[in-house]
């Protein structure tokens, strides 16, 4: 099996490699010209055309796209993913002061998600058609149908209108003070993993439903074994397949989920870099941001595949 | 095993008028509709038909395996050492299956779980009804194991079923349903997924540690030859209903009802002038939401009257051990 993450993580190297490329040419399309931006910022005359060829130059952008992306994927290659154009500070810098935001909204968002999805898709499955199963499957059509970004906008402005509380805003970092930290973040994840756990949770009532349909699940009924023992041993096991497949494509969803959440909750993870990096056109900070998300997510599929091994004896990593 | 000894053995289960249905796109089916037979102890008891007959239903009803809904067991009584299994709440039948009736299932290649290991599976019977010490289930497993005669016990035991063949998962679902020392074993088509050869190593294998065992089993199969060789007694299903029931001689030698003679002369014998043709019974099993008036097997008789068209025609005993359900003289007919 090491041999297989090994090969595995080294396939991430040509994968990152072309959605560098991507990423690169992408943000460079985007319409408004970063020169212009700051020559209008700083009140230079923009006509004027040799503030603006120097400028192209100190910026290193005057020469071919190509050669632009070569050099920065040579640093890249050697962890350096150069300087935000506006605050020249070293984008590693910038990402790694707010990569931890992100990744804690996402895994309490993701944790909250399966809290809730799992024990109410499990029990709708094995009380189908009953109240409880209508009960919760009412509740993951609503949480299906209602837009995050509206639920956190809601979940701001109503209290503070009814009760004078509006869910914090000021970030404690969690080694600081974990409980005042995760009293910043339970908003935010609880409405992030609410939304998500709607699917989760329809995807595993229907295979739970269609596992407990299976020969060996009668088998099991039929050896005496208790209700419990045949859900819990029996059927998840085989049922979580698919779901830790879907798991694996929300995560990139989840990602962009963050992006929304944070700016309601003026929380300053990856996000909120990312959004304010496209508006001022800071290229480097966006391409960043993308490698590091590109990363996490491969990871996360990565995870997903190992999970795999550990759910269905069949999938073998020796091979 | 003759029928002169089945008189003085004991009845262990008693099933009187077992009825069970299943809602189809609004209609009910009669999935077993007033079925009565017994199982004696020490007993290979057949239940023969063709799919649909109605025979795994009835077998599943007895433990109240009935996946619910659709089905559901409407009326009779199943009497297992005069005990009515019906009136059982779910913890005590829960008790009562794998330890005093245990099931095995035809297709050995699904009836495992195919995400555990066989001895957790294997250990399971053992450990929910602690028929043995938790220190002794291992050792149990493996004598159980040997007793099905699988090869290299201790290595199974810790393989998953993918690993193994047909004839060796059914061979596990054997010592699974075995673990218990169950009084009663109910053998649904244990065979029909397995190679021919093999077929016979595994009803052998069944019949002689359900004899060691001193257990009884009841043998639910669409196969008459492989019921005349293993059965002491055969009932025959059509349609939800027993229409035929004798000794296995009796049955095997003197058919009377004409969807036994029927079954009987689709079977390839080894006796047959070569060259004969197997004559299949025409026509399809009935829409059992919609039975056809009378005898339920009339549409496809040859034998067929204008009484069997009105009339359906009860079981009735013929001989000392043979009942039949037709209104028919067969043997007149021939």
């Amino acid at each position: 099996m090491g041999a297989y993450v090994l090969r595995r993580l080294l396939a991430l190297i040509p994968t990152l490699l072309i959605a560098s490329v991507i990423v690169f040419g992408v943000v460079r399309l985007v319409p408004g010209d970063v020169l212009d931006l700051m020559l209008s910022e700083n009140a230079y005359s923009s006509n004027a055309p040799d503030d603006r060829a120097q400028l192209e130059k100190a910026l290193g952008m005057d020469k071919p796209l190509y050669m632009q992306y070569l050099s920065w994927a040579g640093n890249a290659l050697r962890g350096d993913l150069g300087e935000s154009l506006w605050r020249n500070t070293p984008v590693t810098e910038e990402i790694g002061a707010r990569l931890g935001v992100t990744l804690e909204l996402g895994i309490l968002a993701l944790l909250i998600a399966l809290i809730i999805a799992l024990p109410v898709g499990i029990f709708s499955a094995i009380r189908q058609e009953t109240l409880a199963d209508n009960v919760g499957r009412s509740f993951s059509i609503l949480a299906l149908a209602i837009p995050n970004f509206w639920l956190g906008t809601l979940v701001v402005i109503l209290p503070a209108l009814w009760w004078g509380w509006s869910p914090p805003t000021e970030m404690t970092p969690f080694f600081e003070d974990p409980i005042e930290n995760l009293k910043t973040f339970l908003v935010p994840s609880l409405i992030l993993g609410t939304s998500l756990s709607a699917v989760i949770m329809r995807m595993t009532r229907t295979m739970m439903l269609e596992v407990l349909r299976q020969d060996y699940i009668r088998t099991a009924w039929a050896k005496g074994l208790r209700e419990r023992s045949v859900v819990l041993v029996h059927a998840v096991k085989n049922a979580m397949i698919p779901v830790i497949t879907l798991v694996g494509i929300l995560v990139p969803i989840l990602f962009g989920g963050t992006v929304i959440i944070e700016q309601i909750f003026r929380l300053p993870g990856l996000g909120q870099l990312l959004l304010e990096a496209v508006s001022t056109r800071d290229y480097p900070i966006i391409t960043g941001v993308f490698l590091v998300t590109g990363v996490v997510v491969m990871l996360v599929n990565l995870i997903v595949d190992l999970c795999y091994g550990y759910l269905d004896p069949k999938v073998r990593f020796d091979r | 095993m003759n029928m002169k000894a089945d008189v003085t053995r004991r009845t262990l289960l008693d099933v009187q008028d077992l009825h069970t249905v299943f809602e189809k796109d609004g209609n009910e089916v009669h999935a077993v509709n007033q079925v009565s037979f017994d199982v004696k102890e020490g007993e290979i008891l057949a239940i023969v038909g063709e799919s649909g007959s109605g025979k795994s239903i009835t077998a599943m009803s007895l433990l109240r395996l009935i996946p619910s809904p659709p089905g559901r067991i409407v009326g009779g009584r199943v009497l297992f050492n005069d005990q009515d299994l019906l009136d059982l709440d779910d913890e005590q039948i829960r008790r009562l299956r794998g330890r005093d009736i245990a099931m095995i299932f035809q297709e050995p290649m699904t009836s495992l779980n195919p995400s555990l290991r066989i001895g957790r599976q294997l250990a399971e019977p053992l450990r929910v009804h602690g028929s043995v010490p938790k220190e002794k289930v291992r050792e149990r497993c493996l004598e159980l194991l040997r007793q099905v005669r699988l090869g290299d016990p201790e290595k199974r035991l810790d393989a998953y079923p993918h690993e193994l063949s047909g004839g060796m998962r059914q061979r596990v679902m054997i010592a699974m349903g075995l673990a218990c020392l169950p009084k009663l074993l109910i053998a649904d088509e244990p065979t029909t997924a397995l190679d021919v050869t093999v077929q016979a190593q595994i009803l052998e294998l069944l019949r002689d540690l359900v004899r060691a065992n001193n257990s009884s089993m009841m043998l639910i199969t669409h196969d008459l030859g492989v019921v005349a060789r293993y059965a002491d007694r055969i009932n025959v299903m059509y349609a939800g209903r027993i229409v035929e029931r004798g000794t296995a001689e009796e049955i095997f030698h003197h058919p009377k009802h004409p969807y036994t003679l029927g079954l009987m002369e689709s079977m390839p014998r080894l006796d047959q002038a070569p060259g004969s043709r197997l004559t299949p019974i025409p026509g399809q099993p009935p829409d059992l939401s919609d039975p056809p008036p009378g005898c339920p097997f009339h549409p496809r008789c040859r034998f067929a009257e204008a009484r069997c068209r009105s009339e359906r025609p009860p079981l009735e005993q013929i001989t000392d051990n043979h009942w039949k359900a037709c209104w028919v003289d067969t043997d007149a007919k021939r």
